[in-house]
């Protein structure tokens, strides 16, 4: 088993440098770069100096260097911690990413629990119940929640919130706690601003998942165990719980690890950006906007890290469920 | 409806047993009147073809049809007899609703069921163990003994503490065949070969001391070496168990060793029923004879073709009127088996068979008629 994780992590690696190389190209690949774009910007509005001023900065970033050899500083400098400098923000990237972190992980803790929640009986119960009024109902709000964009939401519901009533939606934290220090009061604020994201970026999830769970759960009921449970005189709330729903549930592990979780973590930017949210997805547009490299690029390798982890995480706790692909 | 009395020797007496199932296409009437008895300790072998209401039935005893089906008529007579008394009392199982506590007690504990696919009818994220364990905490209650605090501790839970659960379930393992019980009881069901997985299953049915034990084609899915050790097995626990047996079987060559008394099935009803003698040296009805007819003998005439029964089962939506079987039927009587419905009676060695050759009524009419 710990070869197995050792061999894992050793892939992981060679997957991070293969992304982040990539991914630095990809990012380069459009005509011009930051500079550029700021030196239109700045002659736009008739400073003189701009040309000095975007020479000054392109020795201070090293964009007058050619790619590979500053990717490579990049990279070395990235395994020392040195993730480079946001051209946009005039910050190190390390600081822009740790100011978002904590408050995108708490979001996405908190959607995909908010998922698991709701999917998890509302599947369930649509599958006992297969073709009941309850199961169509369930069927049918899991279809137009599947259908209807996340941003979309967003923008309706901010539209009731304005204009018909005064509570303070924009953002994660009230006016007076937005740049207080952090304290218990502060944390009960966050909680209050917290759960409408989480709903939002949630409702795409929660529907797909019901649909998986219910498929998932149907195919189990079918299954001779089920019958040769119910045979034994367990009743049947056991039965689904304990043998169909602990079968049917192993295939969501997966999903967890590998969509669900770096999902919510990188996607919803457009969500994020209408609810005018401090997480990273918003900056990585922008970044991406800008030609902001080293704040895109160290962004992607993050999102990448996430997904691999969370792959290796889904691996092993499936390991540990089903006694079946349990590796020597 | 008052029911008769059950013979003491008889343990389960199913009455015109009807059975329907909602389909899209309509109702698909599954069982058609099955009557038939089965002897406290005795095994009856109910055979047919596919699609002739072998299953169906066994799941009806068990109140375990699918959503869509439901009984419709008859009765269903357990006769339950407590070990710690000499009282028995009459269950009409028809009249249960599947989830009450009367039926889990009895579903597991007193009429148990081995199923077909022994590959896939353990959970597979739990042991062997787990299994017969769910079964004996659910079914055996713990013996009481005066005075001991640990056992009035467990009686008031009413369940059989894990550690002594697993210990049964080890004894059971080993009843059943299994090598290094102590090893296999933590085994999970891919760990275990097809037949030591049916094996697992006759433990789980057995451990909390069935009365009845309805096995369902356990051998079709496993090879014939095993097929014969699975039956043995099932013959020795029965002589130690003293429980009866339900087996259901399309392959007559089984029936003929395990059973001692036969139930021939078509199209959702009991076509003849009698002791296994009776059924294979003198069969009174022409499906059991074709029947009997397809099976392979020793010396047969070398290049000789296998009989087989003309035609088709029908169809569950356009099944013949009359006799069910008259379309096939060689002995067939036009004009009156497509119009009449044969009962149940007693013909040939003391069987039961359901032929118009064998109503006397009918056949004075018929004789009358050519006399004429």
């Amino acid at each position: 088993m710990l070869s197995y994780i050792i061999r894992r992590v050793g892939y992981s690696v060679v997957m991070l440098v293969l992304v982040s190389f990539v991914g630095f190209v990809i990012i380069e690949l459009p005509p011009g770069d930051f500079l550029t774009q700021l030196l239109t910007e700045l002659e736009g509005r008739g400073d003189r100096s701009a040309e000095d001023r975007v020479t000054e900065l392109r020795l201070r970033y090293g964009l007058d260097i050619p790619l590979l050899p500053r990717y490579v500083k990049w990279a070395t400098n990235f395994v020392r911690g040195d993730f480079g400098e946001s051209f946009a923000l005039e910050r190190p990237v390390r600081e822009v990413i740790a100011q978002r972190f904590w408050l995108t992980c708490a979001l996405a803790v908190a959607s995909i629990l908010l998922v698991w929640v709701v999917a998890i009986p509302i599947g369930v119960y649509s599958a006992t119940n297969q073709y009941s009024i309850g199961d169509q109902i369930f069927t049918t709000i899991s279809f137009i929640g599947l259908g209807v964009p996340g941003f979309l939401l967003a923008l309706l519901l901010l539209f009731y919130v304005v204009q018909f009533t005064d509570v303070d939606i924009l953002g994660l934290f009230s006016r007076e706690y937005r740049d207080a220090p952090w304290s218990f009061a502060k944390f009960v604020d966050l909680l209050k601003h917290l759960w409408l994201p989480a709903l939002i970026g949630s409702i795409t999830g929660t529907a797909g998942l019901i649909r998986i769970m219910r498929g998932n759960l149907l195919d189990t009921l079918g299954q001779p165990f089920v019958e040769s449970a119910r045979a034994r005189g367990l009743k049947s709330r056991t039965v689904t719980w304990k043998h169909a729903v602990r079968m049917a549930i192993n295939p969501l592990i997966v999903i967890l690890g590998s969509e669900a979780l770096p999902g919510i973590i990188v996607g919803n930017a457009l969500v994020a950006t209408v609810l005018n949210l401090p997480t990273i997805g918003p900056e990585f547009v922008r970044a991406l906007q800008r030609q902001d490299m080293y704040l895109a690029g160290t962004t992607l390798v993050f999102f990448t890290l996430i997904l691999l982890v969370g792959n290796l995480l889904a691996d092993l706790a499936l390991a540990w469920l089903d006694p079946r692909i349990r590796l020597e | 409806m008052a029911t008769a009395a059950l013979d003491s020797e008889v343990l389960l007496d199913i009455r015109d047993l009807q059975v329907h199932f909602d389909v899209r296409r309509g109702t698909v009437r599954a069982l058609e009147g099955v009557n038939f008895t089965i002897r406290k300790s005795k095994t009856l072998g109910v055979i047919g073809e596919s699609g002739s209401g072998k299953s169906v039935t066994a799941r009806a005893i068990m109140q375990l049809l699918a959503k869509n089906g439901s009984i419709v008529s008859g009765e269903m007579l357990y006769n339950r007899q407590r070990d710690d008394s000499s009282d028995s009392e009459l269950i009409d199982i028809a009249q249960q609703p599947a989830d009450s506590q009367l039926m889990r007690d009895l579903r597991g504990g007193e009429i148990a069921m081995i199923f077909q696919e022994p590959m896939s009818s353990l959970t597979p994220v739990y042991t062997a163990g787990l299994h017969i364990g769910e079964s004996i905490q659910l079914h055996l209650k713990p013996r009481q003994t005066v005075g001991d605090q640990m056992a009035k501790a467990i009686a008031r839970q009413n369940r059989i503490p894990r550690e002594e659960a697993r210990q049964i379930a080890v004894e059971m393992l080993d009843k059943v065949g299994i090598p290094r019980p102590e090893e296999r009881v933590v085994s999970y069901p891919h760990e275990l070969s097809g037949g030591q997985r049916q094996r697992v299953m006759i433990a789980i049915a057995l451990s909390c001391g069935p009365k009845l034990l309805i096995a369902d084609e356990p051998t079709t899915a496993l090879d014939v070496t095993t097929q014969a050790q699975i039956n043995d097995l099932m013959l020795d626990l029965q002589e130690e168990f003293g429980m009866a047996i339900m087996y259901i079987t399309h392959d007559l060559g089984v029936i003929a060793e395990m059973a001692e008394d036969i139930a021939v099935m078509y199209l959702g009803r009991i076509v003849e029923q009698g002791t296994t003698d009776a059924i294979f040296y003198n069969p009174q009805h022409p499906y059991t004879r074709a029947l009997l007819r397809s099976i392979p003998r020793i010396g047969q005439t070398e290049g000789s073709r296998l009989e087989v029964i003309e035609g088709m089962v029908p169809d569950p939506f356009s099944i013949p009127t009359g006799c069910p079987f008259n379309n096939r039927c060689p002995d067939v009587m036009p004009g009156i088996c497509d119009v009449r419905m044969p009962e149940l009676l007693t013909a040939g060695d003391g069987q039961r068979a359901a032929c118009l050759l064998h109503d006397p009524d009918t056949m004075q009419e018929v004789t009358r008629a050519r006399v004429h």
